[in-house]
């Protein structure tokens, strides 16, 4: 029973080892700000077309269910309010992690792999380098400042596809979505629908430089540890997201 | 040569692996200033923990490693990253960084180890230095994607001379080369020893690439290896490694006296 327990508390044990000493390397020298911009730019904009993508769609699938639903009652100019309070409180950040993740995570831990079984990461700890200051931290920082922005994007662009089809389908007049959509929507849906892709990008680049760092057995390590990435991230995004909903449902008033 | 008074390298009962697993079991040995250890065993019997125990990337279990007549066992990895100045290590598989191209690659230790102390100024003409000793000297705007494995490995041991380490470490230098790339790599080890009189652990399953280690020198006129004098041959000395223990260590001629199968299966091969 206690060997059986032993490999998960030692890996949960290494993964919040790794989290703790990437987040304190935030206040050590050297900080590499041209790491750091080079993954907001492959993280951050490198996925604002598959985040375009599906924030639209998931907004105009909403609209097209809920204008129907709403239109029993008489509602459909109803819909813009019903899309964005989702879209930005839960849909929104939850869809844009786990694209992120899928897209990120396992593209994290497949490079971070590849250079675990290739003896670079060895390589650069010979040659004078922390890796987990030079791999982890920066891309840590990208993710936390890139995914907000992406769920801001993947919102917006979800309440554009919500338009597309209200107008257009259900005759919704547009001054009618646009400001029933703005008047939903209170300030702390705002902070509920930023804080929880900022949780959720310490989940994705975690994850994802954990699984990678830990890859042993040659190229088919790297794969196993790219979809473990991939399957955890995405799970306890999941999880997550449950609780922190419990947590803002409980603290703001109904 | 005299034995000299300071080891390079000590290694004082040292025990380590990985997990539960023990990979070097008790080992013990002294490397002297510009001598040449050559490592011999089969896949598995812990030569690269060795390269890797010495350099502080693995920690031991129990035991001492002694770098320089400095005690690194207990160092902290910050203490660690100043001692490896003084060390160069070429991996197995060359490990040079596949997001950077040759020039950044060689330039990385000049550029991050704290201990080398370098000008700016002084990065690109050491790095050109450095390619053009192992005859790399046009293929600074490459990746290693794009060179062959014996020019990767080439590069690699530009990477890991840049600095003027005082000990090399090489991890099977020759390993999936064809013969002739093979001897060039050795030439460059015994150039590398020959002219900057550093001190080296080669990691190797060939007997023939101790041989040339122990019996060569390299002629700077003509740049080829040369025979070298009865006397210069005590500054190469062989190990063999068994099931991460030490089986045996000492002067080549010692070593092809020896009668134990394992040994023999090195030793008496042919060319």
């Amino acid at each position: 029973m206690l060997n059986t327990l032993k490999g998960p508390v030692q890996a949960i044990q290494d993964f919040f080892q790794l989290a703790g000493t990437a987040i304190r390397n935030l206040w050590r020298t050297p900080h590499y700000t041209d790491d750091i911009l080079l993954q907001m730019d492959t993280i951050g904009v490198g996925s604002v077309p598959i985040v375009i993508m599906t924030g639209f769609f998931t907004g105009a699938v909403m609209a097209l269910q809920m204008g129907r639903a709403l239109g029993q009652y008489g509602q459909t100019g109803r819909t813009g309010q019903v899309v964005s309070i989702i879209l930005v409180r839960e849909l929104g950040p939850v869809l844009t992690a786990i694209v992120v993740a899928g897209r990120n995570a396992s593209g994290i831990a497949s490079e971070l792999g590849s250079m675990k079984v290739t003896e670079q990461i060895d390589a650069m700890r010979a040659l004078g380098t922390d890796p987990i200051q030079k791999l982890v931290t920066p891309r840590m920082i990208a993710i936390a400042v890139m995914l907000p922005c992406l769920t801001v994007i993947a919102d917006f662009i979800g309440m554009v596809g919500g338009f597309i089809v209200g107008r257009y389908i259900y005759g919704i007049d547009t001054h009618e979505y646009w400001s029933s959509t703005w008047r939903a929507l209170e300030w702390n849906d705002v902070v509920q629908g930023l804080l929880k892709p900022f949780i959720f990008s310490f989940v994705i680049s975690l994850i994802g430089c954990y699984y990678g760092l830990r890859t042993t057995g040659g190229t088919q390590g790297v794969g196993r540890a790219t979809t473990q990435a991939v399957v955890a991230a995405s799970v306890i995004i999941f999880v997550l997201t449950f609780f922190l909903t419990r947590i803002f449902v409980s603290v703001t008033p109904s | 040569m005299s034995v000299p008074d300071e080891s390079a390298l000590r290694f004082e009962h040292v025990t380590t692996g990985f997990d539960d697993n023990p990979a070097l079991q008790d080992v013990s040995f002294e490397l002297g200033k510009g001598e040449t250890g050559i490592i011999l065993g089969v896949a598995g019997s812990g030569k690269t923990v060795l390269l890797k125990t010495a350099m502080g990337l693995l920690k031991p279990w129990s035991g001492k490693v002694i770098l320089f007549g400095q005690d690194i066992t207990n160092f902290t990895e910050k203490q660690l990253f100043d001692a490896r100045g003084k060390l160069g290590m070429l991996f197995q598989e060359s490990a040079l960084f596949d997001s950077l191209n040759i020039e950044q690659n060689v330039a990385y230790p000049l550029l991050n180890q704290n201990a080398v102390k370098c000008a700016p100024g002084e990065v690109r003409p050491r790095v050109k230095a450095a390619l053009e000793f192992v005859e790399l000297g046009q293929t600074l705007k490459r990746f290693p994607s794009e060179l062959s494995g014996g020019m990767r490995r080439r590069a690699a041991i530009a990477r890991a001379v840049v600095t003027k380490p005082p000990l090399l470490l090489y991890d099977s230098p020759t390993a999936g080369l064809d013969p002739i790339t093979a001897n060039t790599i050795m030439t460059l080890i015994i150039k590398e020893r020959d002219l900057d009189n550093t001190s080296a652990l080669v990691v190797t399953h060939r007997y023939q690439d101790g041989n040339l280690v122990a019996n060569f020198r390299y002629n700077p006129d003509d740049g080829k290896l040369a025979g070298t004098k009865q006397e210069d041959r005590k500054r190469t000395k062989f190990m063999v490694m068994k099931e991460g223990k030490l089986i045996f260590d000492g002067s080549q001629e010692e070593l092809e006296k020896q009668h134990d199968s394992y040994i023999c299966k090195f030793v008496k091969k042919p060319n």
